[in-house]
């Protein structure tokens, strides 16, 4: 797919939607506040012009009822002279001029009282120029035009003014808007595209790179962080796999070789009893070979989940002592101390035979290694029950595992005595640990004070 | 004993006929599931041993056939996928026994010859007796040359089993599995120890043994 050019995919990114779409709703808010401040002060100057027009037309009114037209001539003449920005005409009942600082009737229809807005001309030293006036017409008794007014050429503009700030308000935000939104967007789009590209660096093989990290903490940053903890997960589960497959090399090369070296040496022998014991002790490592080969394809099948099947209810407790009843006559040969701890029932969905071959496991560990150089061993198994989940143990008095290993003595063919002379494939602990997570539960290796104890919880599941 | 092997494998089932033919049995052999079948029809076997896994019909197949049939021939599965699960199948197939690859040959000789005898279907028996040790199975007591012996319930399980294949060779998983009902290998071999501390318990102060090893297979108990 051709990549859609740089500002197209600007445009189509995530954060400029949102940009956009608040920008709207921002300057419509904005818009309709200065809209409305704008019809208000223009309401309420035209109201301040009129109320003042109004007690005009009141003052005269009752001049004229007092001193008839000469009086009102009088007031209008002195009024014009004063230059108050007021507006007044007193004319004829035929339309001539007697007093006031307009030339003439407007030209608007005047037939009854009432508001006019009209245009007149003012004299200025560039020439007559035209104004707008509002006024209230009224004729007085005899037929009388009056006209008192106001210029309100001066409040037109003033709209104006606001009226053209808002305009220029609403546009700069829109730009700024729009500008903040490429802005933004083009820096979330280009740490987007660092992750995108670090991610197809991996899948090209470079499987060390990783996600910058700028440490603001942010959205981006955190699922930076993420992806990098995935990949740092992921790298150590290939290394453990790598392990363990050199392992699983190691493991067999060194029991192959010595059976060949055996068989060779039988061979090079001619006495028949010599290769009869030679044949038998072949067939004694090949079966161990293939006890740890059952034991790795165990594993991998419960680790991949597929002896989940046919789990039934089981009474722990019963396995239990099952299992203690048939090691208890090898601890006892030993001279060992052993007891057992179990509530009557402990039920949970689980396989007899799995939960049984676990107890098996850890038994046959502490009697192999769970005891201090010659000393005869000393096992406590129990069982717990709780609403929650079922605890199998296993307890010695042995050296104990060393907090730091006890999560890598889970893992295949790992073996604390390092010159592997002592019996044990180094699965046991692996496959004990397998079985846990089948039943979704965990084998937990704590220290004894002293020796290893092994507790298998299980969660009590529904059958 | 008169045995039908059917296995792919044709050399893993060379080296069975022969082992068979050498411990006294006549022994043939088909190389395919539709071939098997056939000639479990056609002949009277005493035991069939049957591969799990073969070309044409697999194994399961080639035995619920069988018993769709009305055929009763005891049967013998053997298999590469040796988990509880897939024994549990081979059983509802109407397999007998099933025994996992690989396998030692002592191994699948005693339980064929154990499916074999169990054939002749025995009636139900309220006493055993191997030489002079007799065993009451209502009563839940054992003796020997008239004297009690008292054994724990497992220990019981144990010996009924021995006396109950009096004669022929049981192996260390066979125990595990009819005493103890384990189908897992413990790497240690805890079977040697019950069966020492039974040996103590019914030998012991006795001339002549009855509970013997067998080197390489099992243990037998036989008089004399």
């Amino acid at each position: 797919m051709p990549r859609a050019p740089w500002t197209l995919r600007l445009l189509r990114t995530s954060t400029f939607r949102l940009a956009a779409v608040y920008l709207v709703v921002f300057a419509l808010s904005v818009g309709a506040v200065l809209g409305y401040v704008y019809w208000q002060t223009l309401k309420l100057l035209d109201e301040q012009a009129e109320d003042t027009i109004a007690a005009e037309v009141q003052g005269i009114a009752e001049q004229y009822a007092l001193n008839g037209a000469p009086g009102v001539m009088a007031v209008i003449k002195s009024r014009s002279r004063l230059d108050t920005g007021g507006l007044y005409l007193l004319t004829t009942p035929v339309g001539k001029r007697m007093a006031g600082n307009l030339r003439a009737l407007p030209t608007v229809a005047l037939t009854k009282p009432g508001w006019i807005e009209f245009a007149f001309g003012v004299e200025t030293p560039g020439g007559l120029i035209k104004h707008r006036a509002r006024a209230y017409y009224t004729r007085l008794k005899g037929g009388y035009h009056l006209i008192i007014g106001r210029d309100i050429q001066q409040l037109r503009q003033f709209g104006r003014i606001i009226r053209n700030t808002l305009i220029w308000a609403l546009g700069l935000t829109g730009l700024l808007g729009i500008g903040g939104g490429l802005l933004l967007s083009r820096n979330f789009l280009r740490r987007i595209e660092a992750i995108t590209a670090t991610v197809r660096s991996i899948r090209a093989g470079k499987l060390a790179r990783r996600v910058p990290v700028d440490g603001s903490g942010d959205e981006l940053d955190r699922l930076s962080q993420a992806l990098n903890d995935m990949l740092d997960q992921i790298e150590r589960l290939m290394k453990g796999m790598r392990e363990v497959s050199s392992n699983i090399a190691h493991d067999l090369r060194t029991p192959l070789n010595r059976l060949r070296s055996q068989a060779e040496d039988a061979l090079r022998s001619g006495n028949p009893e010599e290769h009869r014991a030679a044949l038998e002790k072949t067939i004694e490592r090949a079966d161990e070979l293939l006890k740890t080969f059952n034991a790795l394809l165990f594993i991998a099948r419960a680790e991949a989940g597929q002896a989940a099947r046919g789990f039934g209810e089981v009474d722990a407790a019963a396995v239990a002592r099952d299992v203690a009843e048939l090691y208890q006559p090898i601890i006892e040969d030993e001279n060992g101390a052993f007891s057992l701890r179990a509530p009557d029932k402990a039920t949970l969905a689980a396989d007899r035979q799995l939960l049984a071959q676990a107890l098996v496991n850890l038994l046959d560990n502490a009697v192999k290694y769970g005891r201090k150089g010659d000393a005869p061993p000393d096992i406590e198994m129990a069982v717990e029950a709780d609403e929650h989940e079922v605890r199998l143990i296993v307890a010695d008095r042995g050296p104990g595992i060393p907090p730091d290993q006890s999560e890598h003595v889970k893992d295949r063919f790992v073996r604390l005595d390092k010159s592997r002379s002592r019996p044990g494939s180094g699965l046991g602990l692996s496959l004990v640990a397998s079985i846990a997570s089948l039943h979704k539960g965990e084998l937990k290796l704590e220290d004894n004070r002293p020796g290893l104890r092994a507790i298998l919880k299980l969660p009590r599941m529904r059958a | 004993m008169h045995l039908l092997i059917i296995e792919d494998d044709r050399e893993a089932a060379g080296w069975l006929v022969k082992g068979l033919k050498e411990a006294g049995h006549v022994a043939d052999h088909a190389a395919d599931g539709e071939e098997g079948l056939q000639m479990a029809r056609d002949g009277d076997y005493d035991v069939l041993v049957v591969d799990r896994m073969m070309p044409k019909m697999d194994g399961l197949t080639v035995v619920r056939t069988l018993r769709e049939e009305g055929d009763t021939t005891p049967a013998l599965f053997l298999s590469a996928l040796g988990d509880v699960e897939a024994r549990v199948e081979g059983l509802r197939a109407g397999g007998d026994d099933y025994l996992a690859k690989p396998y030692a040959f002592a191994e699948l000789l005693a339980r064929v010859e154990g499916l074999g005898r169990r054939k002749t279907a025995e009636p139900v028996r309220t006493r055993l007796k191997v030489g002079d040790l007799e065993m009451d199975l209502l009563k839940r007591e054992v003796s020997r040359a008239g004297e009690k012996i008292l054994l724990q319930p497992r220990e019981f399980k144990l010996l009924e089993y021995l006396m109950r294949n009096a004669g022929s060779v049981v192996t260390r998983t066979m125990l595990l599995e009819n005493v103890w009902d384990y189908h897992f290998d413990p790497q240690t071999n805890v079977i040697d120890v019950h069966i020492s501390r039974l040996r103590g318990k019914i030998d012991k102060g006795f001339d002549t043994p009855l509970l013997h090893t067998v080197r390489g297979a099992g243990y037998m108990l036989r008089a004399g």
